[in-house]
Order: structure tokens, then C-alpha cells, then sequence
């Protein structure tokens, strides 16, 4: 029992940081249709200047302390994001407005290869670490009820901390600002929106801004797990299941979806992995989303799909 | 002036339906496959064949059959090189395992099991749509991947999943020379390329474009959305997985699953995206641009003197940039630039 709780927690935790970075998704999503493939590479991105800026500041300037480093490494991270942001929303969606889906799909594709091609050009290629000072050792619950306790990484409890509570700002920041206000109003009618004097080429520069600092979020955590490196930009491609699992236009769905396909995933590798020789987790949580798909063809929270002809 | 259907009447619909309506057409494309089969061969360097006709013979092959399903039936599809690595391992089994089976077969039969597979994995196509079928299909990406890495009994119980397969021969004549290589593929290629032309000037080629344009509407007027769209599935995964034994077959010799990971899937698209989705010609050309290029721009950046580490990262930027560029100004592809270019050409000199 303790160690199903184990497994259990785990999966939340993972599943947290999955819901992270689907949320970059969904919001990109509800506000302009596009799926947006370039989200793993805008984690890694976003990693990789929070990591070299974190590094090349106390050179430039002097500045000794880690905090203070980090944080000025925080806002041009964020700042940059924000440029990108902007040049994509300039040079590529601006240009494809009003087409299918499955186009704006594959221009993200072309986002992810330059974003990752240039993030690499101007930040390098090695492996970078991000030291935001996270607590590493591991933690033991509940030593009464289960001989041994439970053991659970302090860093994936802080790491789910920061998720849950980005999760409660954006909320937040939707439902009380005027520029949340009008966000939502553009994921429910673009027409409409724009037809009551919303700006939709500066609605989209926020939109993809908010997901740009999702990203950096992202990265900073995956990054301190797990070293800021290419691979980073693949994460992505394991948050595509949860985004389909809960619906493309849902945030509870990604939150809610990310957590089931972390602790499917982790239950799943534990319990049923050794019959099929391990490593299942690759395929897994794919599996778990197509088969759900099935069932219901838009996600567990995703608006009902009409076809009119 | 030269290039004219003035004065060519048809007299029959047989005559009407040809590929090649016009005469120089045929003429030109007589002289392309006399240069392909007859000079090339003979004249080109052995770096020529290794490194751009035989990759581009059997991605075009690829792009081909991923052009049926994407471009013609309007299915995404991000698991082109799971089906690859299903027929690349289905043929090395077929090979291996059975006594005395010749190594064409052993491909075709490759094939006929990715086409299995690409139906099975189709299947849920019938209710997912769109982006969500698009994500769907990175499940067979993944299964695929993880299967033939995990599952020993595919790789021969070799530890990496690494098989390799040598000798190939066709009716005696051994296939080792990198020019006898370069025929074997174009002949596939020349075949499977008639076969994908005649089925989309067909009926079930009409019955994919109208699912493509409008599913619901198709079905209104009585197409059957699950023949038409399993048919795709069959069709494309056939050829990709005749595709993906040749690249392992011919090309590779020896490979692992990692050679058809997520990359090629994303390459492959590329491919039809920049050549023209839906669009045979456009297959071929995507496919030469996009295994030219970066040989090109490596050669460039060596001539230059980037070291390598920035010219890889260079070329990922511009194929990120072209991708874009080609879906804003040019959504159709180079298969549309080249319809333009004969469109002109049939008016030069005199286009008034």
C-alpha cells in the first residue's frame, strides 16, 4: 500500500508538470485556433536564456548574489519571450489568418525547427543547469501509518507547488483583468470580439506572451531537473496526449488530464510494464488518450464538435 | 513555341484521359526515364548515388505514399515513420525467417504488413478528426519505435535492435553496386509512381479529395467515409512501408528503430508540404529538395567555415523558415510553381 501511495504521488507530481506545459496549449489554442507544435521548442527556448542569462549576468555587471541574478535572468528571459512572441505573431500567424487548422499546425512546425535551430545558434548547444536554489533531498511522509514512510523528491513537491500556483494566477488573471476579459472574449467569438473594438493582433501577442512565460515556468523546473538540453523541447511532445486527453479549449481539462496521464503513465510502468519488457511510458499515455478519443472524439472537457455541411 | 497543344485533337476519351495529354509531355518524360535508366548509372559518381539519388529515390517513394494520405484524403499523419519501421522490419522477418524468400517479395510483403498496421491505427481516424487525429497518430509513432527496440523476437534478439541484411539479389543478378542499387530503387519507384497517379485520377482518388474537402458533405451524397479513409490509410501505408524496407534494405544495410524515429515522420511531411500536398510531381520534388538541401548548406557552411555544430543549427533554421514561408506565399508547393512555369511556357513567346 505504501508504495502504490509512492507510485501514486509520483505520478501527480509528473503529471503536474505535464498540465504545465498542455496549459501553454490550451491557451494558444482557445485564443486563436492554432495548436501550437512549437511549445516544447518554446520550453526550451525560454530554458536556454534563463540559463545563459543566469550565467552571463554576474560577468556583465558585477552582481554577486544568486537571487538577484536569477531574478534579472527571470525578466529578460521573460522579455525575450515576449519578442518572440511578437515576431511570431508578426511574421507567421498574421499571415496565415483564416486558414485550416492543419496548416497553422505544420507553420508551428516551422516555428519549432527555427526556434530550436536559432535558441541553439545564440545560447549554445550544452548542456546548461538552472540553480534556482530548489531543495533536492528526498522526503519522507506519513513514517507512522506505512513501515518506511513514503518517499517523495522535495523537488517535484516544490516543483508541483509552482505549477498549482501558476495555475491560480492565470486563473485569476483571466477571470478579474480587462485583458483577461477580452482574451476570453476572443476565444469565445473572434467576430464578435472584434466587432465590440477588441484588438486581435495585440489580443494574440498577449496570448502567445502568457504562453511564452508558461514556457519559461516549464523550463525552468523541467530545466533543473533535468538540465537545460535538447531534449527539453521534446517534453512537449509528452504533454500532447494530456492537451487531446482533456480537451484543446479546456484549462481544467489539461490540469485534470495532465494529472491522470501521470499517474496512468507511473501506475502503468510499475504494475503492467514488466509484462511488456518495460520502457512503456514512451507509448503509453498516447495510447490512454487515443483510446479515450474513442469514446468521446473531443477530449473530457472539450467543446462538443458540430459539423454542419 | 515548342511546348503547344495546338493542333492535338483528341478523338476518343481513351485519348482525352491519358496522363500525358500533350505530345512533347510524353516526349519530355520519355527522355527523363531513358536518362534516368540508360546515363545515369553510367555516368554518375559513387557519392552521387550514395548520398542524394538513392535517399531521394526512396523518399520520394515515402513522401509519395504520405502525399495519398495527407494531401489527396486530408488525413494528417505524424506516424509515417512508424509505418516505415514496420515495413523495414516486417521485410528483414519475411527474409530471414522464411527459407528461400526472394528479397522483392520479402519487401512487397513488408508492406502488406505495414498496410496492417496503418489500417489498425486508421481505424480511430473514423471518429477523431482533425488536430486530434493528427496527435492520435504520434501513438503509432511511439508504439512503433517502442516495439522494435523492446520486443526482441522483430530484431532477430539482437540487443540494440540493431539487424542488418546484405546480398540482396533479383532473379540472380546480385544488387551490391551502388548503380545497380540506384535501378533497383527507380524501378520501384517508376511503378509505384504510375500506380499512385492511375488511383487518384480514379474513382476511390475522387472519393479521397471529396472526403478531404468535406467529409460530412461527402457522405451526404453517398461516398462511404470509412472505405475511403481506410483505403487511404491502406494505400499510403503500403507504400511507405515498401518505402521504409528499402531505406533499411538498400540504402541503410544495417539500421535500428531510431532510424525511423519522430524525425523522419516531421521530414517526410516536409517533404509534401514544400513539394505540393496532393500532388504526385509535388512528392518528387519535395523530396529532392529537402535531401539536397541539406547537403548543400553543410557544404556551404564547410566552404564558408562554420564549424558544424552551427551549420546543423543553421540549416534547422531554414527549414523552419522555408516551412513558413512556403505555407504563406505558397501554400500548393513547387509542384504549383511548376504548373505556372508550363502554363507560361505554353504561351511563350507570344503571351497575348
Amino acid at each position: 500500500m505504501g508504495f502504490f501511495l509512492e507510485t501514486l504521488i509520483g505520478g501527480l507530481m509528473a503529471g503536474m508538470l505535464y498540465s504545465l506545459i498542455a496549459l501553454g496549449f490550451v491557451l494558444i489554442f482557445k485564443a486563436s485556433g492554432v495548436f501550437n507544435f512549437a511549445q516544447g521548442a518554446m520550453v526550451l527556448f525560454a530554458a536556454l536564456a534563463m540559463a545563459r542569462f543566469a550565467e552571463w549576468i554576474p560577468e556583465w555587471t558585477g552582481i554577486q548574489g544568486k537571487l538577484a541574478a536569477n531574478l534579472i535572468a527571470f525578466v529578460l528571459a521573460m522579455a525575450v519571450m515576449a519578442v518572440v512572441a511578437w515576431l511570431i505573431e508578426r511574421l507567421v500567424l498574421g499571415k496565415l489568418v483564416n486558414q485550416e487548422g492543419i496548416t497553422l499546425l505544420m507553420a508551428t512546425l516551422g516555428v519549432t525547427y527555427f526556434l530550436d535551430g536559432f535558441g541553439q545558434t545564440i545560447f549554445g548547444s550544452d548542456i546548461y543547469k538552472i540553480d534556482i536554489g530548489m531543495p533536492k533531498d528526498p522526503i519522507f511522509l506519513l513514517e507512522g501509518t506505512f513501515p518506511g514512510g513514503i518517499l517523495v523528491g522535495q523537488e517535484d513537491l516544490f516543483a508541483a507547488l509552482i505549477a498549482a500556483a501558476l495555475v491560480a494566477v492565470l486563473a485569476a488573471f483571466f477571470q478579474y483583468t480587462g485583458t483577461g476579459r477580452a482574451l476570453r472574449a476572443v476565444a469565445d467569438d473572434h467576430q464578435a470580439a472584434q466587432s465590440i473594438g477588441i484588438p486581435l493582433n495585440r489580443i494574440w501577442v498577449i496570448v502567445w506572451s502568457v504562453a511564452g512565460f508558461v514556457a519559461l515556468v516549464a523550463g525552468i523546473i523541467w530545466g533543473s531537473k533535468l538540465g537545460v538540453q535538447f531534449s527539453l523541447s521534446l517534453v512537449a511532445l509528452k504533454a500532447l496526449p494530456v492537451v487531446i486527453l482533456g480537451g484543446l479549449t479546456s484549462v481544467p481539462g489539461a490540469i485534470i488530464g495532465g494529472l491522470l496521464i501521470g499517474v496512468g503513465e507511473k501506475l502503468s510502468e510499475v504494475y503492467i510494464g514488466k509484462f511488456f519488457g518495460g520502457g512503456i511510458e514512451i507509448w503509453f499515455a498516447y495510447v490512454l488518450a487515443l483510446g479515450f478519443l474513442l469514446v468521446r472524439p473531443q477530449g473530457l472537457f472539450g467543446e462538443k464538435i458540430i459539423d454542419r455541411v | 513555341m515548342l511546348y503547344r497543344e495546338n493542333g492535338q485533337f483528341k478523338t476518343s476519351y481513351r485519348t482525352d484521359q491519358q496522363i500525358f495529354p500533350i505530345l512533347q509531355d510524353k516526349v519530355v518524360i520519355g527522355l527523363l526515364l531513358a536518362l534516368a535508366f540508360i546515363a545515369v548509372p553510367l555516368l554518375a559518381p559513387e557519392y552521387l548515388f550514395k548520398a542524394v539519388l538513392i535517399p531521394f529515390l526512396i523518399l520520394s517513394l515515402a513522401a509519395l505514399g504520405l502525399n495519398v494520405l495527407v494531401g489527396y484524403c486530408g488525413q494528417i499523419s505524424l506516424g509515417t515513420g512508424g509505418f516505415m519501421a514496420v515495413g523495414a522490419y516486417a521485410a528483414y522477418n519475411f527474409l530471414i525467417r522464411v527459407e528461400g524468400m526472394p528479397p522483392v517479395l520479402a519487401i512487397l510483403l513488408g508492406g502488406v504488413c505495414a498496410t496492417v498496421v496503418g489500417v489498425m491505427f486508421g481505424i480511430p481516424s473514423l471518429r477523431i478528426k482533425g488536430l486530434y487525429l493528427a496527435v492520435a497518430t504520434l501513438a503509432a509513432q511511439f508504439f512503433c519505435d517502442w516495439a522494435f527496440l523492446r520486443i526482441k523476437w522483430f530484431t532477430n534478439d539482437s540487443s540494440s535492435g540493431s539487424v542488418s541484411v546484405s546480398g540482396l539479389s533479383v532473379l540472380g543478378l546480385p544488387v551490391d553496386t551502388p548503380a545497380a542499387k540506384y535501378l533497383f530503387c527507380l524501378s520501384f519507384l517508376v511503378i509505384f509512381g504510375l500506380i499512385a497517379k492511375n488511383l487518384v485520377r480514379s474513382h476511390i482518388g475522387r472519393e479521397w479529395m471529396a472526403i478531404r474537402d468535406m467529409d460530412v458533405a461527402a457522405a451526404v451524397i453517398g461516398i462511404r467515409p470509412v472505405y475511403a479513409k481506410l483505403t487511404a490509410f491502406a494505400v499510403s501505408s503500403f507504400f511507405v512501408g515498401v518505402a521504409g524496407a528499402l531505406w533499411g534494405f538498400v540504402h541503410l544495410g544495417s539500421w535500428e528503430p531510431a532510424a525511423f524515429n519522430i524525425d523522419r515522420s516531421f521530414q517526410l511531411l516536409f517533404m509534401i508540404i514544400i513539394g505540393g500536398l496532393g500532388s504526385i510531381m509535388g512528392s518528387f520534388f519535395g523530396a529532392a529538395f529537402i535531401v539536397v538541401l541539406p547537403i548543400i548548406l553543410d557544404n556551404l557552411g564547410v566552404a564558408v567555415g562554420f564549424d558544424t555544430a552551427f551549420a546543423s543549427h543553421l540549416t534547422f533554421m531554414i527549414f523552419g523558415a522555408l516551412i513558413v514561408f512556403f505555407l504563406i506565399v505558397e501554400p500548393h508547393g513547387l509542384a504549383r510553381l511548376w504548373s505556372i512555369a508550363k502554363e507560361k511556357l505554353r504561351l511563350w513567346p507570344f503571351p497575348h
